[in-house]
């Protein structure tokens, strides 16, 4: 089981650093959908096969191919290697604040003390208990969201269409 | 309990189903060539072997011999890696899809030991009963889009490019009308295990009971496995061959398995989810499956023979404005047959 864990860690880190460190956009939306099955497979190891699937089918299957659809369509060529300005200031500052968010969260991390674990519940993280608990416990939450990604949905419409007409 | 005894026997299950499944896809390729022949008036391959029977050994040992050239300005790994993709995406979800129901006695003798091969379902005609099954088809049904979009933009080619594109637009917006129409059998079935839907379409298939279901899935299949009339991502007039232009040899070759793998898979989802999978009277259950499976794989090719091909806007306006509500009108019938009858 660890070592699983820590194959998939270790991917996704790795390709999260590649996605971030490719110049080509099209590799990087590829390292990221490696990062994707990399979450996927660790929320499998948590007993969570719902949302490992739902991760694959929305992330990976839906998401990731607009956005490889959008940076095809914008970038044909391959962009030039080694011609970006250096933004000297700004890469001492990111670099700055990744550190110190990541000290900060090692920090807090290494601070807690978590209470022993309890039995896990029977069938948790299967489709009918996600399902039983969204549509009683998380309902109001469950039906904003879907009230805002109407929202979102006639939007996107809008806009595309008063650049039709 | 003896994990490498037990192991050993899910290899061999795995690779005789594989095994199977590859000859299934080579047939599959002279069945259709045989089925268009007829529908044509021609004979079809009957120059290998007895009526053609060994066509499909044929074209591979010609394909595996073809010069293997890639385009000086394609980008390598992902030229390569595409057709990897395409074939995977073809092969993984038959992990899920039951194909009999018990192959296998409960416990065997083997060197003398006792083996329990219900763990795992081992016994059964499955390799893994899980119980996401039809979410997990999805998800690898939905990574093969992969494999045609990195083709066409690693290829280096505007027909390729937009071959890619026009295929990854097809998928997106007909996954949607297929998820949603395969809603209605899960209501029915009350499960996302592909075993216990087949066991519970025991008395009756699931196509009495979800007709309008049914056709939008199989429209939906169709259009997923960009078979005719929506294999808009090859026509031959506009796109030379789509995201395949580029390609010779066993890549091709790879491609074409992909593209039968997913005509047999989707006709077997089918049978599965609609048809009662391996339920039948007097013949054994593998053979009430194979049986449903080609059937329907004759129905793809049937269709492939008779039908036109669609405009794309004509693909877009059916997938969006037709498919997409009538799914939503489906789930909402059935709902309402659950509840007042």
């Amino acid at each position: 089981m660890q070592i699983i864990f820590f194959l998939l860690a270790a991917t996704a880190l790795i390709s999260g650093i590649m996605v971030v460190i490719q110049v080509n956009p099209v590799r990087s939306a590829l390292f990221l959908v490696l990062n994707f099955f990399a979450l996927a497979g660790i929320y499998l190891l948590a007993n969570a096969q719902f949302i490992a699937a739902i991760q694959i089918i929305v992330y990976a299957g839906a998401i990731m191919v607009l956005f490889l659809f959008v940076i095809m369509l914008l970038n044909l060529r391959q962009p030039e290697e080694g011609g970006a300005q250096q933004h000297l200031g700004q890469k001492i500052f990111g670099a700055t604040l990744a550190g110190g968010t990541a000290a900060l969260v090692i920090y807090t991390i290494s601070k807690i003390k978590l209470p022993p674990g309890k039995e896990m519940v029977e069938g948790f993280g299967t489709t009918e208990m996600v399902a039983k608990s969204l549509f009683t416990e998380y309902l109001l939450p469950f039906e904003a969201t879907s009230i805002l990604l109407l929202v979102a949905v006639v939007g996107a419409v809008i806009l595309a269409k008063s650049r039709l007409d | 309990m003896n994990l490498p005894l037990l192991i050993g026997v899910m290899v061999v299950k795995i690779l005789v189903v594989f095994v199977v499944f590859l000859t299934i896809i080579a047939y599959t390729v002279l069945m259709e060539r045989k089925v268009l022949g007829f529908i044509q008036f021609r004979y079809g391959p009957n120059r290998v072997g007895p009526w053609g029977l060994l066509q499909p050994l044929a074209d591979a040992i010609k394909l595996i011999f073809k010069e293997d050239f890639t385009p000086p300005a394609a980008s390598k790994v992902l030229f390569i890696m595409a057709p990897m993709i395409v074939g995977l995406t073809a092969f993984l979800p038959l992990a899920v899809i039951p194909f009999a129901d018990k192959i296998l006695p409960d416990t065997i003798q083997i060197y003398g030991q006792t083996l329990d091969l219900t763990v795992a379902s081992l016994n059964r005609g499955v390799i893994a009963d899980i119980n996401i099954g039809l979410l997990y088809v999805f998800a690898v049904a939905s990574m093969g889009v992969y494999g045609a979009v990195i083709g066409g933009w690693a290829s280096n080619n505007k027909y390729s490019l937009l071959g890619g594109l026009r295929l990854s637009a097809q998928m997106i917006s007909y996954e949607l009308a297929m998820g949603l129409a395969v809603i209605g059998v899960l209501m029915l079935a009350g499960t996302l295990s592909l075993v216990q839907i087949v066991e519970a379409q025991k008395n009756m298939w699931f196509i009495v009971y979800q007709p309008l279901g049914f056709l939008l899935f199989t429209i939906a299949a169709f259009a997923e496995c960009a078979r005719t009339p929506f294999d808009l991502i090859e026509c031959e007039n506009e796109l030379v061959a789509g995201y395949q232009t580029e390609y010779s040899s066993m890549k091709w070759g790879l491609f074409m398995m992909g593209e039968y793998g997913h005509v047999v898979i989707a006709s077997a989802l089918i049978t599965t989810l609609y048809l009662g999978g391996w339920q039948g009277p007097f013949l054994p259950p593998v053979v009430w499956f194979l049986l449903k499976t080609f059937a329907f794989i004759f129905l793809f090719i049937w269709v492939r023979g008779t039908f036109p091909r669609f405009r794309f806007d004509q693909l877009m306006y059916l997938g969006w404005k037709v498919l997409l509500p009538l799914s939503l009108v489906n789930i909402l019938l059935t709902g309402l047959f659950m509840l007042y009858f």
